[in-house]
């Protein structure tokens, strides 16, 4: 499962920074957004990955620590994601503004 | 330690009152101009007032001679697992320097920037509510919501007014930061793998047990958390992005983001001097040299930048350069005499850069587009103009240069000195506190430093001759256009800024007395960590933060 996730990411990562180094708007926002992928990905496997164990305490009281997944990581993942899409909404709305004002979708505002 | 008073509850106010203002603000109309107005006008002032209250209140001195380090933990929450907000003398002097920039880039909007475009007082007041909040966490993922509400705010402010140039800076300046935003996450969910927590004063409490193979791994999260700040801070070769933005922005938006790069500063500075001060063990010193030698290329760029810059916009943009590149090498330092000394430079530099960009936009008005790079072309090729010179000067002796250009021709030479760190002003007082900590170090003076001190006075310089340059052209030139008209809500903020300066010059033994103790308490953070983590001082058990007598939760 380590291996799924590891490759998963990198592959993630790996294609958003390519498209990121591309010089047209709308290769930039896709980037942007694999970009987050990854990280997100990345910063759910920071909390170790456990399988069939809930982020919570099943019945009232203490439960064992040992049976539960970290639930730091995954409200910090649902903080990022939220906040990763509010982000790309405004920078597509930028890239659509960019695109009207220069004629052209280069990242430059001109061809080069 | 806890205060449990209706004054402890005014630490979080900084955050809450931009917050719901700004958002109230977008229930009303575009057109209530005037109610908007008068609301962030409100707001700021009494942000302004509430910082200075948190600033008297962290510079004084507990009983038994401790600090003060206000903790307000939200939720109620004991430290490690809650998040807490904290006030120490740092994060007191950064809420009190964005309150007043806040405040004068306000007033000066007022005149018609902020008719520009829609719902400008609402991203403004959210911009303060961001940076507030990145001052005043103790928590590392906090800190990355609130860099996300003050940049999203920015986004939308560096667009403020429209047109082609400003959506071609944004272009460049949103990717930039939503990239340092991932590494940022990377970064914090890399030291979250390794240490378990996310709070600033655990961090710096468990940074010294780590064992050999987590510290790699922590060390590398910093490093990628470090170069997220760094591209906030402005850093050479990550600032490309910044003249050309800051160029692109109105000018209260730019006097304003003055404060930006500074975000960035103060992060490095506290998560440096925490993580990896003089109390880290093994760990102790990362990063120094990057911080250092990246710190001195910034100098160097900004400083051939500043000499470059055709137009005085550019020049603002890289005098930000030249001041971010300063601290971040005096932080490398890792010498609190330095760090003190960069921290009076960091609130002087900025006052006066915001000061000089809502300048430029006084001194451009009236004059024609361009102007400044045929002045520069003349100056480069030979002027033709001496003949018509000659002819002209008898008609022109005891013509009185107009009061407004002599007011703004003083307001350019004092942002000159600032700039340049020229004597009387207090831009002087800070280069002075750091070269003299610099060269009293104990035993001879290494070549590095050395190489420092050789920057700091060649930049000086070079701001020196480019303001020199660009005053002579567009103040003393006899004037192609009309004489700016400049209304006193305009003049005002700049004569405040720079009256602040002032201020600071006189005030400088008493200002440098609270910068050393600020440096002080960065530099062994373990009373700042005592305090947020209520582990008394005898070693007992920590304690939980107790309810309010008041029964407030």
């Amino acid at each position: 499962m380590e291996m799924v996730l590891a490759i998963g990411i990198g592959v993630f990562a790996g294609s958003g920074v390519w498209l990121l180094l591309r010089p047209r708007t709308y290769q930039v926002i896709i980037g942007l957004s694999l970009l987050s992928y990854a990280v997100n990905l990345f910063i759910f496997s920071m909390g170790r990955l456990k399988i069939g164990a809930p982020p919570i305490l099943s019945v009232p009281g203490v439960g064992d620590p040992a049976t539960m997944a970290d639930p730091t990581p995954q409200a910090l993942v649902l903080t990022a994601i939220v906040i990763g899409f509010a982000m790309t909404a405004l920078f597509l709305v930028l890239l659509l503004a960019a695109r009207g004002l220069t004629g052209t979708d280069h990242v430059n505002g001109r061809e080069d | 330690m806890v205060v449990h008073s209706l004054a402890e509850h005014l630490v979080i106010v900084p955050i809450l009152l931009p917050l719901v203002v700004g958002a109230a603000m977008l229930l009303f109309d575009e057109r209530r101009r005037q109610l908007k107005m008068t609301l962030s006008l409100i707001t700021v002032a009494s942000l302004l007032a509430v910082a200075v209250l948190l600033l008297i209140g962290a510079a004084t001195i507990q009983s038994d001679g401790d600090a003060t380090v206000m903790v307000y933990p939200l939720g109620n929450w004991p430290a490690p697992f809650g998040i807490v907000l904290v006030v120490d003398r740092l994060s007191a002097l950064m809420l009190v320097l964005t309150a007043v920039l806040g405040a004068s880039t306000l007033l000066y909007s007022l005149a018609r920037w902020h008719k520009a475009g829609p719902r400008f007082h609402t991203l403004f007041l959210l911009l303060l509510a961001g940076l507030n909040g990145a001052f005043l966490t103790g928590d590392l993922f906090n800190l990355f919501v609130f860099f996300e509400v003050l940049l999203a705010a920015s986004y939308g402010l560096v667009l403020h007014g429209s047109g082609t140039a400003r959506v071609k800076a944004g272009l460049h300046y949103i990717p930039v930061n939503l990239v340092a935003s991932s590494l940022f996450l990377i970064g914090v969910a890399i030291i979250y793998g390794v240490t378990g927590t996310l709070n600033m004063a655990d961090l710096a409490r468990l940074v010294p047990s780590l064992n050999i193979d987590e510290r790699a791994l922590f060390e590398t999260g910093a490093a990628i958390l470090g170069v997220a700040f760094l591209i906030k801070a402005g850093m050479w070769p990550l600032c490309f992005w910044l003249p050309t933005t800051y160029a692109a922005a109105c000018a209260p938006i730019a006097a304003m983001f003055a404060i930006m790069t500074k975000v960035g500063v103060y992060v490095i500075l506290r998560l440096f001097l925490l993580c990896f001060g003089g109390e880290a063990g093994n760990s102790a010193g990362f990063g120094a040299d990057w911080l250092y030698y990246g710190g001195m290329a910034t100098i160097a760029f900004g400083g051939i930048g500043v000499l470059a810059s055709q137009s005085m916009l550019r020049l603002a943009g890289y005098s930000v350069l030249v001041s971010s590149g300063t601290i971040l090498a005096a932080i490398g330092t890792t010498n609190s005499a330095v760090i003190s000394g960069a921290l009076f430079y960091l609130i002087t530099s900025t006052l006066s850069i915001s000061a000089f960009f809502l300048l430029i936009e006084l001194i451009e008005r009236g004059r024609d587009a361009g102007a400044d790079v045929l002045a520069v072309t003349m100056e480069a090729y030979g002027d033709g103009e001496s003949d018509d010179e000659e002819d002209d000067d008898e008609g022109e002796v005891g013509v009185a240069i107009p009061a407004t250009i002599a007011l703004l021709g003083g307001a350019f030479v004092a942002c000159t000195a600032l700039l340049a760190g020229l004597p009387p002003l207090s831009g002087f007082i800070g280069k002075v506190a750091m070269l003299s900590a610099l060269i009293n170090e104990a035993g001879s003076i290494s070549f590095s430093h050395w190489l420092l001190i050789a920057l700091m006075m060649l930049t000086g310089f070079a701001t020196l001759i480019a303001m020199t340059r660009t005053g002579i052209r567009t103040l003393w030139m006899p004037r192609e256009g009309t004489i700016p008209r400049v209304r006193a809500v305009e003049a005002a903020p700049i004569g405040a800024l720079l009256a602040l300066c002032v201020t600071l010059t006189v005030l400088g033994g008493p200002a440098m007395r609270y910068m050393d103790a600020t440096a002080q308490l960065l530099y062994w953070p373990q009373e700042y960590a005592r305090d947020i983590l209520g582990i008394a001082p005898a070693g007992t058990v920590p304690l939980r933060p107790t309810l309010g007598t008041e029964g407030k939760p």
